[in-house]
């Protein structure tokens, strides 16, 4: 399988991230779409990783795997300040929430 | 040749790791609650300390440590983060003096928090705070020791707000907190310095360079003086002493452990340990002296008025660690950390009695207390000897440190440094204090009459669990000293010293030191015997020392809060008199001078050039602010749109030059 397909559906996957991020309104579903964003980085870093040929080494791989973990851990903290969000505002809709400024 | 106990020793602070997660985990599902689990881990750690520390001593005068590390980040070349641990004379000691006292508070807790409603999360923080310490006791590198030492204030905010339920103790946790933090911040910008100029974050290679001169002076100052800022606000030296008296809200046992005998000395240790870095450097070390010196008058002074029993001591701690940081500014190296390691056996030893007593008669007011020798016996006995340590008569253990720092300050003073006479000065004065404020003390709550409601207070000697570790302590209050009797059999000279072995010993000063030490408790055995607070003093034939106490806090106001009252109301006076005084009118002058300088200047520069351009500038961001407000909405999404467009903006700008 040529590498270019690879790489054009992680595009692809990342497009439909960034769509989500931007376009969606509940808070829930932008937190997906960054997995989505993530998960299409992790295809492309053992797709790269595939295509240096270096097949000994694992360093794609091993990133992939780390984003895999921090990712976990950064959904967990992003679920928490929704539910917080959600507990004092009652909405998670992103268009109520205009607290990042000062 | 290094044998086993010794290559093991990153062992010990692990039990307490162990112990920290399995009391967390199940503590309450266990028979004991988790305290046996702590009591355990500790006793483990006991026995390697214990180990190494022997080990450490067997291998004589010219052991020069141990280290062994791993790496765990690589960044540049030679730029690496280390996890390891060092193993000196030093390290042992401490590691024997933290294992010991930590073994003996976990026992003494038991019975002393039997029935408390956190009683495990209390061991659990117990274990995460013994750990915090002896990984800053072995850490071999800057970075570490940071975490070990910012583990143990956590630990300590977390103890001393044990019963938070009251304001007052979550306060006080809050002000340990914050006030030990702002010497923190020097603490991590020294360890910035070093770096920067060493390279590297091993004590031992951060030494090494400093010896061979390989960092500029200007730089070693630097980095000294604010490495002692961290140790100002840990070892509560003035002027960040203030949470240390505070810190006494917690329970008694943490007290013992935390704020007498092992974190506190933490900034001493720092001090010891980078000593390289502030032997270089004149400037760092006449700092060090004189803050002790001031810590150690002031402290001495604020404890004789005390009514809190667990303040007096407090008090009496931050006087003992100013000893042990002027000790250390005047070279006496090895006396300074003899005297952490005796002051940390009689003030512990202290602290749980003093515990004990407060278990009995559930208050800590001296005024409320009295009699209680024969009603307490072993809990009076052990007292009696740690207050007479503490004081400094021989044979007990503070004596024979106290005596060394003292000739260590003459000896400093006649090879040439004029600050060790102040230092010299300072302690005989704090000397002759100390055994005052102890015998009023001992006399107010352990003689004369009872003075707690007979009615409804039946003082009674507390369970074993209790007094067997002031058994223990006691044992070391009385023998601990004669490990560093001064003369050529001198000890503890051989396991801790800086450069050569040194045998510091003056015979008029020793008796001059005890002179004084009797004198001190003579006179305020005198006054206090029977059973008078400093407070019924004020009318008495005695009131010449009383004003002359008060008179010394006309100094500084901060050091008025928790005094009794009628003293703070004549001191808010004075300062206010000093301020409308002295103080109002230099600012007065100050202002006219101002205003003067401002008057001319306005009209002559300021109207026609610089306004003019102030105004511009002002318009500008006005039309700026205008247009940027689009940028600050506050919408996530917003601003996640901008990301994006500006990387791909960015990506395209990098295609279009690459092809």
């Amino acid at each position: 399988m040529p590498v270019t397909w690879v790489l054009t559906f992680a595009m692809l996957l990342f497009c439909v991230g960034v769509y989500g991020v931007l376009a969606r309104r509940n808070a829930v579903i932008v937190l997906m779409s960054i997995e989505l964003m993530l998960n299409a980085v992790n295809i492309n870093l053992v797709a790269f990783n595939a295509m240096s040929g270096l097949t000994d080494r694992l360093a794609g791989e091993v990133f992939a795997l780390f984003i895999i973990a921090i990712a976990a851990a950064e959904l967990g903290l992003g679920l928490a300040i929704v539910l917080l969000v959600y507990k004092n505002r009652l909405t998670i809709s992103l268009d109520e929430v205009n607290l990042m400024k000062w | 040749m290094v044998s086993n106990a010794i290559a093991y020793a990153w062992l010990i602070p692990v039990f307490p790791l162990i112990s920290f997660g399995v009391i967390l985990a199940m503590g309450k599902k266990l028979p004991g609650k988790g305290a046996e689990v702590g009591i355990l881990a500790l006793a483990a750690s006991l026995a390697l300390s214990l180990a190494v520390f022997f080990q450490t001593i067997g291998q004589g005068g010219d052991f020069h440590g141990y280290e062994r590390a791993v790496s765990w980040l690589t960044f540049g070349p030679g730029s690496e983060l280390e996890l390891g641990f060092r193993v000196d004379g030093l390290a042992a000691v401490m590691l024997v003096i933290v294992s010991l006292v930590a073994l003996m508070v976990h026992i003494y807790s038991t019975g002393y928090m039997a029935g408390d409603r956190r009683y495990t999360f209390y061991f659990a923080m117990l274990s995460a705070f013994t750990f915090s310490m002896l990984n800053l006791v072995l850490a071999n590198n800057l970075l570490q020791m940071l975490v070990g030492w910012e583990g143990v204030g956590v630990c300590s905010y977390l103890l001393i707000g044990h019963w938070w339920e009251e304001k007052a103790n979550s306060n006080a946790a809050i002000k340990a907190f914050i006030t030990t933090r702002i010497g923190d911040v020097g603490f991590i910008f020294g360890i910035f310095v070093l770096f920067w100029a060493a390279g590297t974050f091993n004590i031992a290679e951060i030494s090494e360079a400093v010896d061979l001169g390989e960092i500029a002076p200007g730089v070693i100052t630097a980095a000294a003086v604010l490495l002692f800022l961290g140790a100002i606000g840990k070892s509560a030296q003035f002027p960040l002493h203030v949470w240390l008296p505070d810190a006494m809200a917690g329970p008694t046992p943490v007290s013992a452990l935390i704020h007498a005998a092992t974190m506190v000395v933490a900034g001493v240790y720092l001090v010891a340990r980078m000593y390289t870095v502030f032997f270089d450097s004149a400037l760092a070390l006449n700092e060090v002296a004189v803050i002790g010196s001031i810590t150690m008058l002031i402290a001495a002074f604020l404890a004789l008025i005390q009514d809190d029993l667990k303040k007096v001591l407090a008090y009496s701690t931050v006087s003992q660690l100013g000893y042990m940081i002027a000790g250390l500014g005047v070279g006496a190296y090895t006396a300074s950390v003899f005297h952490i390691w005796t002051h940390a056996w009689f003030k512990a030893l202290l602290f749980l009695g003093a515990g004990s007593v407060i278990h009995a008669v559930h208050t800590n007011n001296m005024s409320s207390m009295g009699g209680l020798r024969s009603k307490m016996p072993i809990t009076s006995a052990t007292f009696i000897i740690g207050g007479l340590a503490l004081a400094g008569f021989p044979p007990f253990a503070g004596f024979w440190s106290k005596d060394e720092l003292v000739v260590g300050a003459y000896e400093w003073a006649t090879h040439g440094h004029p600050v060790g006479w102040f230092v010299f000065a300072s302690m005989l004065i704090t000397a002759f204090l100390t055994a005052c404020y102890v015998a009023r003390m001992l006399a107010l709550t352990f003689f004369g009459k009872p003075k707690y409601d007979a009615e409804h207070v039946h003082p009674h000697e507390s369970p074993r669990s209790m007094t067997t570790p002031l058994l223990v302590l006691c044992v070391l209050a009385i023998a601990g000293g004669w490990v560093g009797i001064p003369g050529e059999a001198n000890l503890f000279g051989q396991w801790v010293h800086f450069g050569d072995l040194h045998h510091g010993f003056s015979v008029p000063i020793m008796l001059g030191s005890i002179a004084l030490a009797v004198a001190g408790f003579g006179v305020g055995w005198a006054i206090f015997r029977h059973g008078k607070t400093s407070v019924d003093l004020k009318g008495s034939a005695w009131g010449w020392v009383y004003r002359l106490l008060e008179n010394k806090y006309y100094l500084d106001e901060i050091y008025m809060r928790g005094i009794v009252r009628p003293i703070r109301e004549q001191v808010a006076r004075a300062t206010y008199w000093t301020n409308q005084r002295l103080i109002d009118q230099v600012v007065n002058l100050a202002a006219f001078v101002t205003v003067k300088v401002g008057f001319a200047t306005y009209h002559g520069i300021d109207q026609p050039l610089i306004d003019g351009a102030v105004n511009g500038v002002g318009r500008a961001a006005g039309v700026l602010g205008g247009k940027l407000k689009f940028w600050q909405s506050g919408y996530m999404q917003r601003y996640a749109a901008v990301l994006f467009l500006s990387v791909t903006l960015l990506a395209g700008v990098y295609l279009f030059i690459k092809f």
